[in-house]
C-alpha cells in the first residue's frame, strides 16, 4: 500500500497444496483500498483457504500476498503479528472466547496491545458495542447469545482497534434474512464511516450484490473473474452464470464407469 | 508384512512428530513468558484451577493412600517384630515415590483432561485462530500460564499429599494399632534426609511441567491429528490420549529420575 499502489492487498501467483491436493492454482488478486471486496464461490471452491492465506493462518506453497507493505507469505511471525495489529477478523462462528463475557472478549485486543486504563477501555468497548447495537448484551456470556448477536459481538471485537482492514468469513450464514440484511447494512456503514477496506468471503447472493464494490469469483481453486457487481452480472462465463442463477452443478457421468466405480468392478 | 512395517514406520514418525511439536511448544512457552508485558494474573488463575480446585481430591487420595500404606507396612513389619519402623517406611515411600507420582496422576485426571478439552474446543471453534488474528500469541496467552501453573502447583499439591498421607499412616499405625506415637514420629524424622526431600521435589516439578505440557499439546495441536476433523468425538479421543500419555509419561519419568538421582 504505497502512493502508487491503490491496493490494500496484492496477491500474485498464489498456490496452496494440502498434501498431494492442489487447493489454489496460481491465484492473482488485487483488493482496492477503502472498498468492499467480496470473494464468492461455491462451497469447496477455495474461498476460505484464500482467506486463511491472506490472514497468515495458512502458509502457501508458493506466491506472494502483500498486505500493508508486508509479504505475508514469507514474513516472520513477528512481522505477521505487526500487520495483524491493523486488521480485524469476524469469523464465521464468531470465535468468541467462551470463558469471557462479551465485553471482556471485545476488550482483549486493547488489553494486550495498549496501555490504556480500565475506564478508557470500558468506554471504547461500549462505543463499539453501541455501533453494532449490542450494548445491552455486554455482560452476557457467548453461550447466551443468538447467532446474529454472536456475529455482531465478533464484529465489535474485530473493530475495537480501528483496523485498516476488516475481514468477514461468511457473515450472513445461518442468519434469518432480516438479521442478515442488518449485518449487511452494518458492513456498508463501517466502510463509509471508518473508511475501512473490507474483505468478505461469502456465497450469499443477496448479501453480495448489496454490499460489494468489487467481486472475485473463485471456482475450483482459480479466480474465474473479478469486477464490479455489474461486470460480474454481465459475465458470459457459464460457471458464473450458474452461480448467479443458483443452477445445480452439472455432473456429466459416464454411467458404465460410474457403476464400475461403485461396485469396484464386481 | 509390508503393511505392518509401513504402519510401524508411520507410528514412529507420528511419535517423533508429536514429541518434536511438544518440545517446541515448551521452548516457545518459555520464550514467550520471558517477553514483556509480564502478566501474573493468568498464572494465578491457572494455579487456582490446577492447584486449589484439585485440593479436595489430593487430600482425600493422600489420606487413603497413607492409610493403605500404613496398613500394609504394619502387617509386614509385625511379622518381623519391627513395627517401630512403620514411620520410616511410610515416610520414605510417600516422600520419595508415592507423593509426587500420585499427585501428578490425580492432576492428570482432573486438570490435564480439562486442559486438553478446553484447548481442543478452542482450536476447532477457531478461537485459537481468532487469538492469532488479534496478534495475541496463543503460546503466551494460553500455553505458558498453564505450564508455569503446573510446574508451581504440582509441588505444592505434593506437599499437601505428603502431609496428609503421613497423617493417614499415623492414624492407622498409632490410633488403630497402638504403635507408640514417639516411635512413629522419630522413625519418620530419622529416616527422611535432605536427598529424599530433594528427589520428591524434583520429581514433582518435572511431573507438573510434563503433564500440563502433554495436555496442552494434545489439545492445541488437535487440528494436526485425525481427531481434529472429528468434532466433539475428536476432542473426547484427544482427551483420553492426553490422560493415557501423561500417565505413562509420569511413570516412565519417575523411573528415569529415580535412576538418575539415586
Amino acid at each position: 500500500m504505497t502512493p502508487d499502489n491503490p491496493n490494500a492487498i496484492t496477491i500474485r501467483d498464489l498456490v496452496v497444496d494440502y498434501g498431494p491436493r492442489r487447493i489454489l492454482h496460481s491465484v492473482n488478486l488485487d483488493i482496492p483500498l477503502g472498498q468492499i471486496m467480496v470473494i464468492m464461490g461455491q462451497s469447496g471452491a477455495g474461498k476460505s483457504t484464500l482467506l486463511r492465506c491472506i490472514l497468515g493462518l495458512k502458509k502457501p506453497s508458493s506466491g506472494s500476498i502483500h498486505m500493508l507493505g508486508t509479504d505475508i507469505a514469507t514474513a516472520t511471525r513477528k512481522e505477521i503479528y505487526d500487520v495483524r495489529k491493523h486488521i480485524g477478523v469476524a469469523f464465521q462462528g464468531g470465535a468468541l472466547f467462551s470463558s469471557m463475557t462479551v465485553a471482556e472478549n471485545i476488550q482483549l485486543p486493547l488489553r494486550e496491545h495498549t496501555n490504556l486504563d480500565d475506564k478508557t477501555i470500558e468506554i471504547m468497548t461500549r462505543i463499539k458495542l453501541d455501533m453494532v447495537d449490542m450494548l445491552p448484551a455486554e455482560h452476557l456470556m457467548p453461550a447466551e447469545l443468538s447467532g446474529g448477536m454472536t456475529k455482531r459481538a465478533a464484529l465489535a471485537r474485530a473493530i475495537i482497534m480501528d483496523p485498516k482492514l476488516l475481514f468477514f468469513d461468511e457473515p450472513s450464514s445461518g442468519l434469518d434474512p432480516s438479521t442478515a440484511a442488518e449485518l449487511d447494512q452494518l458492513i456498508i456503514t463501517l466502510k463509509n464511516s471508518m473508511g475501512m477496506t473490507i474483505v468478505v468471503v461469502t456465497h450469499e447472493l443477496d448479501s453480495i450484490f448489496k454490499i460489494a464494490d468489487h467481486i472475485a469469483v473463485v471456482h475450483q481453486g482459480n479466480i474465474l473473474e473479478t469486477g464490479t457487481p455489474q461486470q460480474i452480472t454481465a459475465s458470459t462465463n457459464p460457471e458464473i452464470q450458474g452461480l448467479l442463477n443458483r443452477k445445480p452443478r452439472e455432473n456429466i457421468v459416464d454411467a458404465d464407469a460410474h457403476l464400475r466405480r461403485l461396485t469396484g468392478g464386481f | 508384512m509390508i503393511k505392518s512395517i509401513e504402519n510401524l514406520g508411520a507410528w514412529v514418525l507420528d511419535v517423533l512428530d508429536q514429541t518434536g511439536r511438544t518440545s517446541l511448544m515448551l521452548l516457545e512457552a518459555i520464550w514467550e513468558i520471558l517477553q514483556p508485558p509480564y502478566r501474573f494474573y493468568p498464572i494465578v488463575r491457572q494455579m487456582y484451577f490446577i492447584g486449589a480446585r484439585s485440593l479436595t481430591l489430593i487430600i482425600f487420595s493422600g489420606i487413603t493412600i497413607g492409610m493403605v500404606l500404613g496398613l500394609q507396612f504394619y502387617n509386614i513389619l509385625q511379622r518381623f517384630g519391627s513395627v517401630d519402623l512403620l514411620g520410616s517406611g511410610v515416610a520414605l515411600g510417600v516422600i520419595r515415590e508415592l507423593g509426587p507420582v500420585m499427585t501428578a496422576l490425580m492432576v492428570v485426571g482432573r486438570a490435564g483432561s480439562s486442559i486438553t478439552a478446553e484447548l481442543g474446543i478452542m482450536r476447532i471453534t477457531e478461537q485459537v485462530d481468532a487469538l492469532e488474528c488479534m496478534a495475541v500469541s496463543p503460546d503466551k496467552f494460553l500455553i505458558a500460564p498453564k505450564v508455569v501453573a503446573g510446574i508451581l502447583s504440582v509441588p505444592l499439591l505434593t506437599m499437601v499429599f505428603d502431609f496428609v498421607a503421613l497423617y493417614g499412616g499415623y492414624f492407622v499405625g498409632v490410633i488403630m494399632f497402638g504403635v507408640a506415637p514417639g516411635s512413629y514420629m522419630n522413625g519418620m524424622i530419622d529416616a527422611i534426609e535432605m536427598p529424599d526431600v530433594r528427589l520428591g521435589l524434583v520429581k514433582s516439578l518435572i511431573f507438573g511441567g510434563l503433564v500440563t505440557l502433554i495436555a496442552c499439546s494434545r489439545g492445541f495441536y488437535i487440528h494436526l491429528t485425525r481427531a481434529g476433523s472429528q468434532g466433539a468425538e475428536g476432542v473426547s479421543s484427544a482427551t483420553t490420549d492426553a490422560v493415557v500419555l501423561s500417565s505413562i509419561g509420569v511413570l516412565f519419568a519417575d523411573f528415569l529420575i529415580g535412576a538418575l538421582m539415586k
